[in-house]
């Protein structure tokens, strides 16, 4: 009961932080989404490195450490990767997004091309890839609390109060809501994260270094990559494209629209790698729990976490660690319904209906907060093994949105609008297809060497969108041009 | 600027490339295993570099 004192006890600091957060200001839709475009370094990046601790770094970091051992590490690289290109990527898109004042990812793809209709494409891929992300999300959220309430609260019952809190300070305070939410929540994982990831192995093992060596004696080679499957070539091709994939997620792109100036996201690429090393210390968790809580299969390995921190430690702390999960949840889960109401209005509806107003534009993008907030409660509870399905196919969905993203930024037009068009269509086509039916690269190509077929299979998808890209590009070249849409002029980006 | 982009490529290349040399568990490097080790090594090396290119680059 303590416990679950101390978590509804931060739960309701997040919503007094949250709505707080609009004081002195009308929410219109350049606030709700963009805060103005006036946030400094710390917010930017508070912002930013709230995609590296969201539930599925917090549980399923620990989480794979313990069920699958080194290839949790690919966890630790594909970020410090995303965080290098964000010093040139990020800087070229925001001054775009500012000279046009956009609000949404698929504006940008609008305007970049001139291209309503691609904009409403990629308004539908972000919304296809957000909703189970957000599912996710929720569902951490639901196990966090169930969990460290002992059950006292059903999984159910948390789920539900969760996505009530997000909608309310989502719909009342935008942006700013999670920005300020997100200073509770970093400061909160900072101290938990290095607490249990400094402590346990200590208290189980007389140090990290014991640890590792235990681990490695009970379970030979699971602290490194195996020959075949999760081999060195998965881990490579996995990072990679998760690099490309890191701020194509709608949310995440949007987030770097907020910034005041340029400079913040070149000062940001220094520090955000080092901040992501406190992943360690969840892996460490991970790994102490291989040993003290055995026993965990397949998803359950997520549990992980959660299990020896309510073994170890007393009630309150073990709310303190509640408290921190659940706002792991709510700071990406409060970005993502923004992100995807205001592409449904802004991209979809407005390409529908040309004239509505900027003013009822923004009415409409808060009105549809709870829309999107009851889909995912829908798919939450309803969605049984496909929603995981859906939630493999993210972060390959939105990583087709790169190459026609990479190649408008050029100095001139190396792609046509139907390139893009048709390069994304194709490989979220292909990325359907092989997530539902489940193939791999070995199953395409038996008859390839083994570090071919260990390749991710995100890695076909990607290769026939560029051939798709590329072929249609060169097919409507000319056509395009008679069209009105000659290479841009360097002084319009 | 090309010069730039280069040192930026250096820790992807580092850490990704030297993956299938360095993974194995031994030597325990500063209480990790010599895999981890190498890549927490290259995230810290990817600071450094974005800080260099910071200073060379930004009044």
């Amino acid at each position: 009961m303590t416990a679950l004192l101390v978590v509804l006890g931060f739960v309701l600091i997040a919503l007094v932080l949250g709505i707080r957060a609009r004081r002195g200001r009308d929410m219109d839709l350049e606030q709700w989404t963009v805060g103005g475009r006036g946030f400094g370094s710390a917010f930017v990046f508070l912002l930013m490195a709230g995609e590296i601790y969201t539930t599925f770094t917090f549980l399923g970091g620990s989480g794979w450490a313990y069920g699958k051992g080194g290839p949790a590490f690919y966890i630790l690289c594909y970020g410090s990767i995303a965080f290098t290109a964000s010093y040139w990527l990020l800087p070229a898109i925001w001054r775009f997004a500012k000279r046009r004042g956009l609000h949404s990812q698929s504006d940008f793809f609008a305007a970049k091309f001139d291209s309503p209709l691609l904009g409403a494409l990629v308004a539908l891929v972000g919304v296809a890839a957000l909703v189970p992300y957000l599912v996710l999300q929720l569902k951490g959220l639901g196990i966090i609390v169930s969990e460290v309430s002992g059950q006292a609260i059903p999984y159910a019952w948390a789920i539900i109060l969760g996505t009530l809190v997000l909608a309310v300070y989502v719909t009342v305070s935008g942006v700013h809501g999670s920005a300020w939410t997100s200073v509770l929540k970093d400061g909160l994982i900072l101290v938990v994260v290095l607490a249990l990831g400094i402590y346990l192995p200590w208290h189980y093992f007389g140090g990290i270094a014991p640890m590792f060596r235990a681990v490695e004696a009970a379970k030979p080679g699971f602290l490194t990559l195996p020959d075949s499957g999760m081999s060195p070539t998965w881990f490579v091709s996995t990072v990679l494209l998760s690099a490309m994939g890191f701020y194509m997620w709608p949310h995440s792109f949007t987030a770097a629209y907020t910034a005041r100036d340029e400079r913040v996201f070149r000062r940001n690429a220094i520090v955000l790698p080092l901040y992501q090393l406190i992943l360690l210390f969840v892996f460490f968790v991970g790994f102490t729990a291989v040993l003290v809580v055995p026993g965990l299969k397949g998803s359950d390995g997520d549990l992980s976490l959660l299990r020896i921190t309510t073994k170890t430690f007393d009630p309150w702390f073990v709310g303190v660690v509640g408290g921190a999960g659940v706002l792991t949840a709510l700071v990406p889960g409060s970005l993502i319904l923004m992100s995807s109401a205001t592409m449904l209005a802004k991209n979809l509806y407005r390409v529908v209906r040309p004239a509505t107003s900027e003013a009822r534009t923004g009415l409409l993008a808060k009105a549809l907060v709870p829309v999107v907030a009851l889909i995912a409660l829908y798919f939450t509870f309803n969605g049984g093994d496909t929603i995981v399905s859906l939630l493999l196919m993210g972060y390959s969905l939105v990583t087709q949105l790169f190459p026609a993203l990479l190649l408008s930024l050029a100095k001139r037009r190396l792609v046509t609008t139907s390139g893009a068009a048709c390069g994304i269509l194709a490989g979220v086509a292909v990325v359907a297809v092989l997530t539902l039916t489940g193939v791999t690269v070995g199953g395409l190509a038996p008859g390839l060497p083994q570090p071919v077929k260990d390749l991710n299979v995100g890695v076909v998808a990607l290769l026939v969108n560029l051939l798709v890209l590329g072929a249609v590009t060169l097919a409507t070249r000319r056509k395009e041009a008679v069209r009105g849409l000659p290479p841009e002029p360097v002084a319009a980006r | 600027m090309r010069l730039r982009y280069l040192a930026g490529a250096i820790p992807a290349v580092g850490m990704l490339g030297g993956i299938f040399f360095a993974n194995r568990s031994e030597p325990v490097v500063l209480g990790l295993p010599f895999i981890l080790f190498w890549l927490v090594t290259w995230v810290v090396l990817t600071s450094v570099v974005m800080a260099v290119t910071y200073w060379s680059d930004n009044e």
